[in-house]
């Protein structure tokens, strides 16, 4: 059988290929999202949670260019909480313990919604090939669905192997198999690759748990929501338990480590460092008497609960053993047991920054099998894949998010020029341009460059329309007169006798100073909305020091136009240690900012690098 | 990679001659001059012969191997007799060799760098090791080349990451078991490199006089006898002497090595008050100059004619002791008298200040110095208002480890997110 040809074929329907498949649909590509059961779209199948630090950051970007994740995650949210509420907006980032049904309910509705999108079930064994060219994709059954371009999702079923103890088995997530004609297909394509391992808890029935004697973590009374477009938390509200490992526990564990998966030499992959198993957490931290357990339920109607912070690859009665010992949990039963796995992942140096492979015109990856952990980054990837492939189809330029306006192109950055020696997860401390690059802000970043690719649709083009307007209002009265310090100190605000006149903007960048304070000062302020106000007083806080960034940007920017073309030839650099030239064939880095960030790569190899370029610019236009 | 080749020794007749190799074919090149096996690391005596069989020179043939080179790649020095034309003769010869060809200006320096024998502030060190003239510009620089400047920036870069990566835990680990408040264990970090970075700072100036020299300004009245003074501390007839008050009108400058230390002295005119146009350029310019000198030598009886204020360190000594009946605290550039204490006087109050010097030498330094300190004033003024502002704190303490960044090499987040986890453990 062959189906008929698509703009783009989207191979898995996990976090990076539903948001992947949305994106290009939006932008108007006839796109087919292929996925072995419908199912499974939506599925988390790690912890129940969206955001966070750093994550929460992206699933707002997501958000900006209208994607899927922060409207589902919204509507499927039991708990949410703004982390660091109390320190700065830069460092706020939204997170929300999600209803797993909920959410799979959620986006296979908005998935069914998109217009230009069909879902097609079926398991991907190869790729069809024209010339280099990947051309479409071939499913088990022989059937075919060609395709101008591919996105490749397949996140850890890449020759997963799922490890409990010493008994390990192939999948790609408990219960499903994992997808070995497609690595060997990928394997004839040459990509470098390595592998990588993550680990999971085991689930607990929350009916077994004794709530009543342990410590409840509670939600925010006004909950921060992902979506730009969302009002109100829709879901019944949720709190999570909190208990803690003890003696008991870490002595059971430390008997038994010969047992685990990844003690007894089972894995080879590298696992995260943050993420640690609880076997590691003990090892490594042996002075540590006790470890937190947040015991997260998995959904209102749910009593599966996930306890985060004991991951495990230990045998099923070791965790037994250790899970009855901590407090609350003595009678705890377990549905289903921890266990840890290992994938393979491509070594994401060979990507381009729209996610696409430069040997293998027509590919594209996204998420996990780029050697990334979490629902949110796996996500982005997916957004930019899916975008740069509709641009493709449609003859357009790629878009290419950088490092000074999202966290997306910071991750991007990170994984095509640096890779990832364990699974890469987003941090706000990633991010050089932090104080400019906020969640409340992402869409007055990225939300004007999606009108102008097409991709946001009418409802979001209309309000973001109207709260620009607002803010520049509100700017512009800031702006338009300005103080001495005797008259700003006379509607009680405490600045410096020096003689500067300020405007609005610059006395609200003092951390003191409320929007409100300044109403008897700057007249037609009254009249400003609420929600307005909180963003001009976050755009001003930072002020002076996004000005003060405003000079690296800049330097970044000469850096990133110094573009360094694919078939560079490192080798032919005289001065340049072979070590170096090594490092940069690999990294292929597309500009001089970028291979700066190189590791190890030295200003006087820059420099030599730079004058080769400058040579060649000569040469060809003489 | 070329394989390059340069006299490494100075032009013209010396005792030796030193010419250097660098690259892939520098043992196979030796090898066809100097004949016969080379060990891979050694020194041999050989007969050095061109391509055509004649005989160049005699000479040692020193090999070292990569990466245990100067250069980071394979190494010959020859050392040969030190005739220009022996050398020239080499040179010919190694210029006809395949695969070689001669070095640019600064390019072994260049590759040491680019294969991390060498840090930015080591080569530094090196340019000014070539070019020290006294013994306290050689100390110097042996200590910049040793990699002093780079191991104490280095040091200062590790408390600073340690700083932040606790800021850093505090801000992106906020829902797991991290400190919520570190502030005080930032706020010593960040002070004792304060302190370091002040010290540095303020030792950069005698750090840069060592390497530039220190003037020493002579001022008095006309006629007091400072150019025979000059010529007296130079050794020769440096400034043209008269009877006539009023003689010099320009500064004249000698530069001498005082007790190891480099040293310029000035001449300058005599200051008093003239109608002579040209005679008051001169003594506008000699104010000027002993102003900005590092030390000024009053050659009077009454330093407070002078118009000039003494400064802390400055030395007074009596003009023309040889006129004098009493010769206590007199000099007298004529007879001699008095020299050898002005000249342990000068050396012992600069040696004074070079024992505050800093390692840095630099202006590039101190400046990139006083950028890190002033963001580290700011980051120690944002902290105490606690955990709130750490992200404010965060990026100032971001500015100054960029700043320290650019004396020897750069520090990326990875090296910050090891440090967060070999500290913490985190993962719920």
């Amino acid at each position: 059988m062959k189906h008929s040809r698509f703009d783009v074929v989207v191979i898995g329907a996990g976090h990076a290929g539903t948001e992947a498949a949305h994106a290009a649909a939006r932008m108007g590509a006839a796109t087919a999202l292929v996925t072995l059961s419908e199912k499974d779209i939506g599925v988390m199948s790690c912890n129940p949670a969206i955001g966070g630090l750093g994550k929460g950051h992206l699933v707002r970007e997501i958000d900006a260019l209208d994607g899927v994740m922060g409207r589902v995650a919204d509507a499927a949210g039991i708990q949410f909480r703004l982390l660091n509420r109390r320190k700065g907006p830069a460092v706020q980032g939204p997170r929300a313990q999600a209803d797993r049904a909920l959410y799979r309910a959620a986006m296979q509705k908005e998935t069914e919604d998109q217009p230009n999108l069909s879902v097609i079930t079926g398991e991907v064994v190869d790729f069809l090939m024209e010339g280099d060219r990947v051309a479409g994709v071939r499913l088990a059954d022989d059937s075919e669905i060609p395709a101008r371009t591919v996105i490749l999702t397949s996140g850890t079923f890449l020759r997963g192997v799922i490890h409990i103890g010493d008994v390990s088995r192939p999948g790609g997530r408990m219960g499903d198999r994992p997808s070995v004609k497609l690595a060997e297909r990928l394997d004839r394509l040459n990509l470098p690759k390595a592998r990588l391992k993550t680990g999971t808890p085991p689930r607990l029935d929350g009916r077994t748990i004794d709530w009543n004697i342990l410590e409840r973590q509670l939600g925010d009374d006004e909950p921060t929501l992902f979506s730009f477009l969302s009002k109100a938390v829709t879901a019944p509200q949720i709190s999570c338990g909190i208990t803690h490992t003890n003696a008991e526990t870490h002595e059971i564990i430390e008997k038994n480590l010969s047992r685990s998966a990844m003690y007894g030499g089972h894995i080879d992959g590298i696992g995260p460092r943050y993420c640690p198993s609880i076997e590691d957490k003990i090892v490594r931290f042996a002075d540590k008497e006790s470890h937190q357990i947040f015991l997260e339920p998995e959904g209102v109607n749910d009593h599966t609960v996930y306890p985060n912070g004991i991951s495990t690859s230990l045998p099923q009665d070791v965790q037994v053993e250790y899970v009855q010992s901590i407090k609350g949990l003595e009678k705890a039963e377990i549905l289903q047991p921890g266990y840890a796995i290992e994938y393979d992942y491509i070594d994401p140096r060979v990507l381009t920054a729209s996610l696409s492979l430069p040997d293998v015109p027509g590919l594209y990856l996204a998420g996990q099998i780029n050697g990334t952990t979490g629902y949110e980054e796996a996500a982005a990837q997916g957004l930019v894949a899916g975008l740069n492939a509709a641009l493709s189809v449609q003859g357009r330029d790629p878009i290419h998010l950088t490092r000074a306006d999202s966290y997306i192109g910071v991750m991007i950055d990170d994984l095509s020029t640096r890779g990832v020696i364990e699974p890469y997860r987003m941090f706000t401390s990633r991010a050089e341009f932090r104080l400019s690059l906020r969640a409340d802000n992402a869409d007055q970043r990225l939300t004007q460059i999606g009108i102008d690719l097409g991709c946001i649709g009418k409802t979001r083009r209309k309000l973001f329309g109207e709260k620009m307007e607002r803010l520049t209002t509100a700017k512009y009265i800031l702006t338009q007169g300005s103080y001495t310090p005797k008259e700003i100190r006379s509607v009680g605000i405490n600045v410096n006798q020096d003689g500067n006149r300020r405007d609005g903007m610059a006395i609200l960048a003092f951390p003191d100073v409320g929007f409100e304070d300044l109403i008897p000062l700057v007249s037609g302020l009254d009249e400003i909305d609420t929600e307005t106000r909180r963003q001009i007083e976050r755009d001003a806080l930072y002020a002076n020091y996004i000005a003060r960034q405003k000079q690296d940007v800049e330097a970044m920017k000469r850096d990133e136009g110094h573009e360094i073309p694919l078939d560079f030839d490192y080798f032919s650099l005289d001065g340049l240690s072979t070590e170096m030239k090594q490092k940069l064939s690999k990294a292929k880095p597309a500009n001089i900012a970028q291979a700066g960030r190189v590791e190890g790569v030295t200003p006087a190899a820059l420099t030599l690098v730079l004058a080769r370029l400058r040579r060649d610019q000569k040469v060809r236009k003489a | 990679m070329d394989t390059i080749f340069a006299l490494a020794s100075a032009q013209g007749k010396a005792g030796v001659a030193v010419i250097r190799l660098s690259g892939p074919h520098a043992h196979v090149a030796a090898v066809r001059i100097a004949g016969g096996e080379l060990p891979p690391r050694g020194m041999r005596m050989r007969s050095l012969r061109a391509l055509d069989g004649s005989v160049l020179d005699d000479g040692m043939v020193l090999t070292f191997q990569a990466p245990a080179s100067f250069t980071g790649e394979d190494v010959v020095e020859f050392q040969i007799h030190g005739s220009t034309a022996s050398a020239n003769a080499m040179l010919r010869c190694l210029s006809e060799v395949d695969d070689l060809r001669l070095a640019e200006p600064g390019e072994f320096t260049r590759r040491a760098l680019e294969n991390g024998k060498l840090d930015l502030a080591q080569v530094e060190g090196l340019a000014d090791l070539i070019d020290a003239e006294t013994e306290a510009q050689r100390v110097q620089a042996q200590t910049i080349l040793s990699g002093a400047l780079g191991a104490l920036a280095e040091r200062w870069r590790r408390d600073l990451i340690r700083a932040a990566s606790l800021l850093e835990a505090v801000i992106d680990f906020a829902d797991e078991e991290v400190p919520t408040d570190v502030t005080s264990e930032v706020r010593t970090l960040i002070s004792g490199v304060m302190v370091d970075l002040e010290r540095e700072a303020d030792g950069v100036k005698i750090a840069e006089r060592i390497r530039t020299g220190f003037e020493v300004a002579i001022v008095g009245l006309p006629n007091a006898g400072k150019s025979t003074l000059l010529n007296a501390l130079a050794g020769r007839e440096a400034a043209i002497t008269s009877e006539y008050a009023g003689t010099t009108r320009d500064v004249i400058e000698v530069r001498m090595d005082l007790a190891g230390l480099p040293v310029t002295l000035l001449d300058t005119a005599g200051l008093r008050e003239t109608d002579d146009h040209v005679e008051n350029l001169g003594i506008e310019l000699a104010r000027k100059r002993a102003d900005s000198a590092d030390l000024r030598v009053f050659l009077t009886d009454s330093p407070d004619d002078l118009g000039i204020p003494m400064q802390d360190g400055d030395i007074q000594v009596l003009p023309k002791s040889d006129l004098r009946e009493d010769s206590i605290g007199g000099i007298s550039g004529k007879t001699g008298q008095g020299i050898d204490q002005l000249i342990s006087g000068i050396s012992r109050k600069l040696s004074e200040r070079t024992a505050k010097s800093g390692i840095a030498t630099r202006e590039r330094h101190r400046m990139a110095m006083s950028k890190a300190l002033h963001a580290l004033k700011a980051a120690q003024a944002v902290l105490e208002s606690g955990p709130d502002l750490y992200d404010i704190a965060a990026e100032e303490l971001r500015t100054a480890i960029r700043a320290l960044e650019s004396l020897v090499g750069r520090i990326d987040v990875e090296t910050l997110l090891d440090e967060i986890f070999s500290s913490f453990c985190l993962g719920k």
